[in-house]
């Protein structure tokens, strides 16, 4: 753009405009849960860190790791990660060129939501 | 040179030659992470709730140890990028570059820690 005073023209539409959609709140939420992730991350990074360094440190770590608070961190990130892992895959389909349509793309956001919480139903009952 | 426009500026010179790199380089982490991430779950939350000499049984044993040490490497890269992105979104100027930097930082420190300490319990 040229060196000139922009001045307050009117700006395309943006996010407050639009009626929240499937396809939108689907990609929202995948930034949302790819970066709310590093809370957990940097807890099992510690929790390493605390069992290669002596018995006292892991029981410290270990006891807030596996503490109410720490299970719900670990609950919604692994509801978090299934959710993410999903949509990162419909994001390597819509790579190919393929499924951008809206009511292929719309199937595809409900499968991500609904295998997010199925995903985390089996992985809490395997582990469990 | 105030009547010069961004496209005169620019013209000329190329393109930066790296414009694919940050997404090719995401991709390339999201497909192993779809391998690494379903393992590391399975191994790591098969171990959390342990006694302190259970778990450092279990990590002295190469599989969950390269699981463990891989995925904290690729997934704080994979992290980095994708973070770099949501700032690149929401914060500008000056205050863009220092997160930038920040978040970079934290990534690669704790993906270092990370390793460092499965690679001290599995040896």
């Amino acid at each position: 753009m040229a060196d000139v005073n922009r001045g307050n023209r009117p700006l395309s539409p943006h996010l407050t405009i639009y009626r929240p959609q499937l396809t939108s709140m689907t990609s929202i939420l995948t930034r949302i849960t790819g970066n709310a992730m590093l809370i957990a991350a940097l807890m099992i990074v510690w929790w390493f860190l605390a069992a290669a360094t002596s018995e006292e440190y892991f029981n410290t770590a270990n006891a807030f790791v596996t503490s109410w608070f720490g299970d719900l961190v670990m609950l919604f990130s692994v509801l978090g990660l299934w959710y993410h892992t999903l949509a990162g895959i419909r994001h390597l389909i819509w790579d190919n060129g393929i499924g951008l349509d809206i009511p292929t793309a719309e199937k595809m956001g409900w499968a991500c939501l609904g295998g997010s919480v199925l995903l985390t139903l089996i992985t809490v009952a395997a582990l469990a | 040179m105030a009547f010069l426009t961004d496209r005169k500026r620019a013209m000329g010179l190329g393109s930066a030659k790296s414009g694919t790199e940050h997404f090719w380089s995401m991709k390339v982490s999201s497909v192993a992470l779809l391998i690494l991430m379903p393992l590391f779950v399975f191994t790591f939350g098969a171990a959390l709730g342990g006694t302190y000499e259970e778990i450092l049984a279990y990590y002295s044993r190469p599989t969950p140890a390269i699981i463990a040490a891989l995925t904290l490497a690729v997934g704080f890269k994979h992290f980095n990028d994708g973070c770099q992105t949501l700032i690149e979104d929401y914060v500008h100027g000056t205050a863009q570059k220092i997160t930038i930097i920040l978040m970079t930082c934290l990534s690669y420190g704790a993906a270092a820690v990370g390793v460092f300490a499965i690679a001290k319990l599995a040896l």
